[in-house]
């Protein structure tokens, strides 16, 4: 081959090499960057004084005199809104008769609901039973939202063609302020739009609580903690139980199954065989298994509880870990164990104190893989360990309860709650924290790694 | 096969004596790998205190017959061995016997130097602690001195604590002489053991070897002719599996008795 051909592959080589890791770098930034901006809309945001103020009266947050203030503030403020629509009621509702006043009155109950939505009950209203429908708009961006519906409403108007068929209807925005002209109302949407800042009184907040707080009505308000503390439970229970057997099932598959006779050895391979299998199975079915296995047949606990979820979830890394474990210990040069077994130790010592040392860094990178997949799987744990609302456990209670966890709750909040748009700051919230986390056990474990390698390669 | 007792020859009034001199008894001694015979009924007397050299062609056996002298064969699969080998009059392959407290008593260092991926203290520390050594005083004593019969003392007394994979080849090989010695050996056997070094280290070691003979019983397997005829006492020369010819180093190689040990050391073959 010329040189220069060979200068053209070589250079081709490096050229695809260095494209291929920053495409990878550049997906990484495409899904990364949105998650971690938008979840941290959960913990960044312009607070309302409704905020501050669930924040007292739910978790006993901040200072009583600041809240109270802000709360007479927000009154002083919001009265030209009650006056108007007390007014309304009183004199022009009143004044109404017949369809015309039904139709009035429908209007009005429906700018009454979205006011509630903005800004809490009326005054005269009774205290509702719900939280979410005790306070206003905590969140200024989701205020803008609801002044928005307060302003403007949604009618479908239907269409038809040039010969009279109907088309499908189109839906447009209406202002409200049209409805009830020459009524007190009028002014009150004016004053809404120019005031709501006077009235919620937004501030840059940083509601870190968010990570540590437990949720209050179904994910309305408060934080994860519950979830966060599920996640590391059912990770590190995981852990607990696959690592000491992963490791175990390595040494043994290594070290004590050489010079076996021909029965032997097929069933050593039935066994690889089967632990490739293993791993190639939809998480789903392990979900199941752990149901049938760990719930049912053994009864590890009488319904879900963490402790189901931990072993279900080890028993699904198990597969990557002895792997990983295998590949260590098969790494390890023979002649450290030759060296251990020549100053008189026996097989099983040697192992213990030469030969997994040895394979640590390998070992924990195997231990890394499974963790991350541990902390973010979901279906094995929907039928063994995981529930939608929850309180943080006890560490003494995890044999027996169930547990909230980010994976399931993600998953959850996003299809089956009542009001998935409402709180997307708390779905988007959960998947940087999700993230986050294994970026961030990952990372813990890349350490140690690395200080493991480096005790074992010497050096300074 | 066998020809010349070494312990006839002049020079040699230990194992001239008696029985009592012969430390290593192999009487048609037989190594397989599975149907392959990779040491051929090999009878020879190794006596104590003195270093023998096995040396012999790739592949001749000299290799599996050291390492079936502590068991270390045993790690090969299909690896069994037939006849007799007596240490000190125990029989190394009765099924009863303590493989841990034989190779507590014949120490090896290999080929390449192995050192554990621990600190030099550490290295040295293994055997002792494994034997039931655990007090400070008496560990940090048997490094010392372990060390320093190594000639390695002087080198790292600082650095203990440092990991052995920092150390140059030939200090790491010393390291390994020095944690083999740590446990006081009857015996060491020596596989190669200066065949991954350079000259400098290599006269470091064989300087080292001539140290340590008197105290222990050396078998050392050589690729290197001068080698053998620069450390050893007695040197064996075995040639597909058998033992061609066992004597006295200086008369083997002066007047070899054997046509084809003649040919090995003249250089016509090997």
């Amino acid at each position: 081959m010329h040189l220069a051909t060979r200068r053209l592959l070589d250079r081709a080589f490096t050229a695809v090499g260095g494209l291929s890791i920053a495409l990878m770098a550049a997906a990484l930034v495409v899904v990364l960057a949105p998650i971690l901006l938008r979840g941290a809309t959960a913990v960044v945001f312009r607070g309302t004084v409704e905020h501050r103020r669930l924040q007292w009266e739910c978790f006993g947050v901040g200072s009583e005199t600041a809240v109270q203030a802000e709360t007479a503030a927000f009154r002083v403020a919001a009265r030209p809104v009650y006056d108007a629509v007390a007014a309304f009621q009183d004199r022009d509702l009143a004044a109404l008769s017949g369809r015309r006043k039904r139709e009035m009155r429908d209007e009005f109950e429906d700018l009454r609901r979205q006011l509630r939505r903005l800004l809490g009950p009326l005054p005269g209203d009774p205290v509702p039973v719900l939280p979410r429908d005790q306070f206003g708009e905590a969140r200024w961006d989701r205020a803008q939202g609801a002044l928005h519906d307060v302003l403007f409403r949604e009618v479908w108007e239907p269409r038809f063609d040039t010969g009279g068929r109907p088309l499908p209807s189109v839906r447009t925005s209406q202002p409200r302020a049209d409805a009830f002209r020459g009524t007190a109302l009028e002014p009150l949407f004016g004053y809404l739009q120019e005031h709501l800042a006077d009235i919620l009184q937004p501030r840059p907040t940083l509601y870190w609580r968010f990570f540590t707080q437990t949720s209050r009505d179904a994910h309305f308000f408060g934080g994860i903690w519950p979830e966060i503390l599920g996640t590391l439970y059912l990770t590190l229970g995981a852990m607990l139980f696959a690592v000491p057997v992963g490791i175990l099932s390595a040494v043994f598959l290594v070290e004590y199954t050489t010079g076996l006779g021909r029965a032997g050895r097929g069933l050593v391979g039935l066994i690889r065989t089967c632990i490739n299998t293993l791993a190639g199975v939809p998480s789903i079915v392990f979900g199941l298994f752990g149901l049938a296995f760990f719930i049912n047949a053994l009864r590890v606990s009488p319904n879900k509880s963490v402790l189901a979820g931990a072993l279900t979830l080890g028993v699904l890394v198990l597969p990557t870990l002895i792997r990983a474990a295998e590949e260590a210990i098969r790494a390890v040069p023979r002649t450290y164990k030759e060296a251990a077994l020549s100053l008189g130790a026996s097989k099983w010592h040697s192992i213990v104190t030469v030969v997994l040392p040895a394979a640590l860094p390998g070992i924990l990178t195997g231990i890394v893989i499974s963790m991350g997949r541990a902390a973010g799987e979901t279906a094995p744990i929907i039928f063994t360990a995981a529930v939608s609302v929850g309180r943080p456990l006890d560490l003494a209670a995890v044999c027996h309860e169930p547990t909230p966890a980010l994976s399931w709750n993600l998953y959850n909040l996003c299809t089956e709650h009542e009001a998935v748009e409402q709180i997307r700051h708390v779905q988007f919230g959960m998947a940087m924290t999700l993230v986050a986390l294994v970026l961030l056990l990952n990372l813990a474990a890349i350490v140690l790694r690395a200080r493991v390698t480096r005790k074992l390669k010497g050096g300074t | 096969m066998t020809s010349a007792s070494p312990a006839m020859l002049p020079g040699h009034p230990v194992a001239a004596t008696s029985e009592a001199g012969v430390h290593l008894r192999a009487e048609a001694f037989s190594v397989f790998y599975g149907p392959f015979e990779a040491v051929r009924a090999l009878s020879a007397d190794l006596y104590r205190g003195r270093v023998t050299a096995i040396i012999g062609p790739s592949g001749c056996g000299k290799s599996t017959f050291l390492r079936a002298i502590n068991r270390m064969n045993d790690l090969v699969p299909g690896a069994h061995a037939s006849g007799r080998l007596l240490f000190d009059g125990e029989s190394i392959y009765d099924p009863r016997l303590d493989v841990v407290a034989l190779r507590r008593r014949i120490g090896m260092v290999f080929q390449r130097p192995n050192v554990f991926p621990k600190t030099i203290r550490q290295n040295v520390e293994y055997g002792p602690r494994l034997h039931g050594v655990s007090t400070a005083a008496a560990l940090a004593e048997t490094v010392e001195r372990s060390l320093v019969r190594a000639a390695l003392w002087d080198e790292v007394k600082d650095r203990l604590d440092d990991n052995a994979l920092g150390l140059s080849g030939g200090q790491q090989q010393r390291l390994c002489l020095a944690r083999a010695l740590a446990v006081e050996p009857e015996m060491l056997l020596m596989d190669e053991p200066t065949s991954a070094l350079d000259p400098r280290a290599t006269a470091r070691i064989e300087d080292l070897i001539a140290e340590l003979a008197g105290t222990y019983t050396i078998v050392i397997v050589t690729h290197n002719m001068q080698q053998a005829a620069r450390v050893s006492d007695y040197t064996a020369f075995m040639y597909e599996g058998l033992l061609v010819e066992y004597g006295d180093t200086d008369r083997l190689f002066t007047s070899p008795r054997e046509k084809r040990t003649e040919d090995y050391i003249t250089g016509r073959f090997g």
